[in-house]
């Protein structure tokens, strides 16, 4: 049988990278089990988004201004445990720029931006020359935008494996391609480790950060989460001359955000990349786990993207990737102590904001496991604000 | 109701097949990415009648098969097609496909759009090249030798004056021959497997190569009547130049390919054409849902069928045969597609000479197999991925370094396989290299992530303009569909 | 119609025959490379000649990344090296 853990992360996406990490920092014995490979799921196929600017105020925010800080100097903070040749993390205060192309929607904008300057977002209003000076490709129809000099952006991968590599570094045991099969149970609803499809590892605590995989994980070890899979879609363009210097949306991706709507969504998000590339995105639709090209999505992508930037209209799309986001019907995040078994915790639901929210997630968790003070006031992001249907049985 | 079949490819498989879906009475909508159908195997100029047939294995059959599915009425053939995207509908009976794809000069910006709609679905996308890399192979006048054979057989153009061919596999025989054809000097083709294996493999396949004969001993009087020798167990261990190819090291190779010490020899050359086999052009059977088989081709059943109902794959896709063996895939996936049975009298021929092929040119693949040490030709400085210019000590090291197990992973940190190809010429060796560290270094772990190149939703680079312009339907459906993208 | 046409390559004029690619229209003037990578600023030109590497790219028209194995000149088509320089990175910026 493998080492006892003092923490078993299952699932090796950013938030579980992340939880390992702060974990491991505080001197845990940590193990993290994974059934594919680091940021395999959700992690890898999103952009790489740290925000503030898609937020209005409230406990995400607040995560997410924390989570901010964090990021603010994680580079420096793993050098000193990556190895030599670890490539960079990419990670860049490009800042945010949102574009509304109507007057009801700069109205909607420049309200929105309204409320998150008291909550400590910098928005900074600006006119039309103004929005053109910072993106000078920019459709001139532009009748209002937003500047967020706080969003930033990482490559998500390589923070992913950067996070796993400096957990190994401080002692964490990575272990890919095992499935969490069950649970080992304690006397009562307790849990005392993981079975795998070829192991039994024993662990003081178990913590679930499977992103929308995290239901079914729940299930094996006999809980219970509402989350969901949001289907995501995002466009790659070849290399191309810079024309693209901040984050750029469209004022419709803040409502796509935080919408409960189940059929197709889309919103610009653009941005380039440090290869050259530039990433086009995004949609939100709920379609189970069903990962095959939408098509029409990616129609709908094109046509909102060359209204923000016509000059794409040229632009090759070489490839397109689709994702499934962690979606929570109150659209915050779980992260805490599973209300039904002892041992248990759960880190996820940051739908499409996990990578932002990973740092602060793990440093959260750390804080509540080894019961030292919470980074940000833990109760909004409780699992045992959840309302259980009667059908999830207590295990005894 | 009568079948409509759609062919995406128009080479050996896809014109079969064309042609056998049509002769079994079904309407057929054939789909080619070159200007004129033939694929690779029957590449000729604009003017068909300038085609040196010399160089042109069973001409008469491809004009016959061209001319045939050409003018029947009941054949749509679309050449400068490129199928970009195969979105399905499953669960939705017949039509559950919609093959998405441009039609113009390649690559846009403004081709026309259409989505191709039919009963079944057959996918001869053929093959291409896998060059195994080495210090240097990035050097303008390094080619494939698909390069050399594409521009001598369709544009009469040699792709240098003093000329060596080398890799592994029969192909390199007709290479030279094209290029000796239109002027080249070829001072060499380098096979990489032994004599032993060459002979071994080859040997007892006499019906094969009875049926070969007139090809293999056509390419063979050209070699000796151009003085081109054929050399085996070398291979081409790095170019030099500055701003081109100016010459090559070539190294005696041991039976796992890994260079003798003391054994490289200098060739003065301005080109070299090298191949190692064929990558099957995968990424279109995988859009439509077809399963793999562990060997990484279509699985495929004795009629061409694959996992997904209606949908066929005939020819390289389902294992690299060489277009004899597509021919008669062609054959039968077009007439079973278009509502005939395995066993119909005139399939015969073709079912016979498919399983005789098959298990044949499977014995001459493994007398040229890709032995394990070529890696030990590559330096720290040779480039891996050549579209974003990731070194193999770059690799190694990132690899080592984030100790990744995914390709997934693998990919997004070292960018290898990220550029405009998309892993189609670094894939399969990224994969490779992985499993070499993993064995040799305890870098990185097997793979877990199942993750593999070959699937690529975008099969095609497609411009902005044209993913928004509206796609006119093609074959079946064609008054119900009209309205589709509004919904 | 005749059998020839025009081309402008960066500048020069070159000609082509009806029905051949950009590609085979550079080689047969003689050009081995046409375009630049992006990291390493090296030449590269034909290498699969069947349109899977890319390496061949060039901007037709002001169209950036046409294959110029797989696109059939034109007569007066305008053909140019492309940019292909990497945006700067933070790293390099900050220095």
């Amino acid at each position: 049988m493998p080492r006892p853990s003092d923490v078993i992360v299952v699932g090796a996406g950013i938030v579980g990278a992340a939880c390992a990490y702060a974990l491991s920092r505080a001197g845990f014995v940590v193990t993290v089990i994974e059934a594919k490979a680091a940021a395999s799921g959700t992690s890898g196929q999103g952009e790489g988004n740290i925000l503030v600017s898609d937020r209005g105020p409230g406990a995400e925010l607040v995560l997410a201004q924390y989570s901010l800080t964090r990021w603010d100097r994680i580079e420096q903070e793993l050098a000193e445990y990556l190895p030599t040749g670890f490539p960079e993390l990419e990670y860049e205060l490009k800042g945010g720029v949102v574009v509304a192309t109507t007057e009801a929607g700069a109205e909607s904008l420049l309200a929105f931006a309204g409320t998150q300057r008291p909550a400590g977002v910098t928005a900074i209003e600006l006119d039309h020359d103004g929005a053109l000076a910072l993106e000078p490709h920019l459709n001139p129809e532009v009748t209002a935008a937003v500047h967020y000099p706080q969003d930033a952006q990482v490559q998500p991968v390589i923070a992913t494996e950067a996070l796993l590599a400096a957990a190994r570094t401080l002692g964490a045991a990575t272990i890919f391609g095992e499935q969490v099969v069950g649970a080992l149970r304690g006397p009562g609803p307790t849990i005392t480790g993981v079975r795998t499809d070829r192991d039994e590892y024993p662990a003081s605590q178990v913590i679930i950060a499977c992103g929308p995989w995290s239901a079914q994980v729940a299930e094996t070890l006999g809980s219970w989460l509402p989350v969901r899979p949001r289907r995501g879609v995002l466009l790659v363009t070849t290399r191309m001359p810079h024309k693209i210097f901040h984050k750029v949306y469209d004022a419709d991706y803040v409502g796509a955000v935080v919408s409960d709507d189940h059929g197709l969504q889309t919103s610009s998000v653009i941005e380039s990349t440090a290869a050259g590339t530039v990433l086009v995105g995004s949609s939100r639709r709920q379609s189970g786990f069903d990962q095959s090209l939408d098509l029409h999505a990616v129609r709908e992508i094109a046509r909102k993207a060359i209204t923000i930037f016509p000059f794409l209209a040229d632009a090759s799309v070489m490839r397109v990737y689709g994702g499934l986001r962690p979606f929570m019907p109150d659209h915050l995040p779980v992260i805490g102590p599973d209300p039904l078994v002892s041992g248990l915790w759960h880190a996820t639901g940051h739908e499409g904001a996990g990578i932002s929210l990973s740092l602060g997630t793990g440093d959260l968790i750390t804080s509540l496991i080894t019961g030292s003070t919470s980074p940000v006031d833990p109760r909004p992001y409780a699992p045992a604000r959840l309302p259980r249907p009667d059908t999830v049985e207590v295990p005894a | 109701m009568r079948q409509t079949v759609v062919v995406i490819g128009g080479g050996p498989a896809g014109l079969a097949a064309a042609d056998a879906a049509l002769d079994r009475g079904a309407a057929v909508v054939l789909l080619e990415s070159a200007p004129r159908l033939g694929g690779q195997f029957w590449r000729h100029p604009t003017d068909r009648s300038a085609t040196d047939t010399s160089l042109q294995h069973n001409w008469n059959a491809f004009v016959a098969m061209a001319d045939r599915v050409g003018s029947d009425p009941s054949a749509t053939v679309i050449t400068s097609a490129q199928a970009w995207a195969i979105d399905h509908d499953h669960g939705q009976g017949d039509a559950a496909f919609g093959v998405q794809a441009a039609v113009g000069s390649a690559d846009g910006p403004s081709r026309e759009m259409i989505t191709v709609r039919g009963h079944a679905l057959i996918i001869a996308t053929g093959a291409h090249d896998r060059t195994l890399p080495f210090p240097g192979w990035d050097l303008p006048g390094v080619v494939t030798g698909g390069a050399a054979q594409a521009m001598a057989k369709a544009e009469g153009i040699a792709v240098g004056q003093r000329v060596v061919v080398a890799g592994a596999g029969p192909f390199l025989l007709p290479v030279a021959a094209s290029l000796a054809a239109v002027g080249a000097r070829v001072i060499g083709v380098l096979e990489a497997s032994s004599r032993r294996q060459v002979v071994s493999g080859w040997l007892p396949q006499s019906p094969w190569l009875a049926a070969k004969a007139p090809e293999l001993a056509g390419y063979a009087t050209y070699l000796a009547r151009h003085r081109i020798p054929y050399r085996t167990g070398l291979a081409v261990t790095r170019a030099h130049g500055n701003d081109s190819v100016r010459g090559i090291t070539v190294s005696r190779i041991d039976s796992d390919w890994r260079p003798v010490p003391g054994t490289a020899e200098y060739l003065d050359v301005d080109a070299v054409c090298v191949s190692h086999g064929f990558t099957p052009r995968l990424e279109l059977a995988i859009a439509a849902g077809c399963a793999l088989g562990a060997d990484r081709f279509v699985a495929v059943d004795a009629a061409q069928r694959t996992s997904v109902p209606n949908v066929f794959c005939a020819g390289e896709p389902t294992g690299i045969g060489g277009s004899d063996v597509a021919l008669a895939e062609g054959r039968i996936a077009g007439h079973v597609a278009a509502g005939g049975a395995i066993t119909d009298t005139q399939l015969r021929p073709a079912v016979r000479r498919r399983r005789l092929l098959r298990r044949l040119t499977g014995a001459i693949r493994d007398a040229h197999r890709i032995g394990p040490g070529w890696t030990s030709w590559l330096t720290d400085d040779t480039v891996i991925c050549r579209c974003e210019e990731t070194s193999y000590g770059a690799l190694r090291s990132t690899l080592i370094a984030t100790r990744t197990t995914g390709l997934r992973p693998a990919k997004l940190t070292t960018r290898a396989g990220l550029g405009p190809c998309q892993g189609r010429i670094c894939g399969r060796t990224v994969e490779e290299l992985m499993t070499d560290l993993a064995s040799t270094d305890g870098g990185a772990d097997q793979r877990s992530d199942g993750v593999i190149i070959d699937r690529r939703p975008i099969a095609s680079p497609v411009r902005f303009s044209e993913l928004t312009a509206q796609a006119r339907v093609v074959g079946t459906h064609e008054q119900m569909d009209t309205q589709e993208e509004d919904r | 119609m005749t059998d020839e046409l025009q081309l402008i390559f960066n500048g020069e004029r070159l000609t082509a025959r009806r029905g051949q690619s950009i590609a085979g229209a550079l080689l047969a003037s003689g050009r081995r490379s046409w375009r630049t990578t992006a990291a390493g600023r090296l030449p590269r030109g034909l290498f699969c000649g069947i349109g899977v590497c890319f390496d061949c790219l060039v901007t037709v028209n002001g169209v950036r990344d046409i294959r110029a194995c797989q696109r059939p000149a034109t007569e007066g088509d305008v053909v140019e090296t492309q940019d292909e320089t990497l945006p700067l990175r933070r790293t390099e910026k900050s220095r």
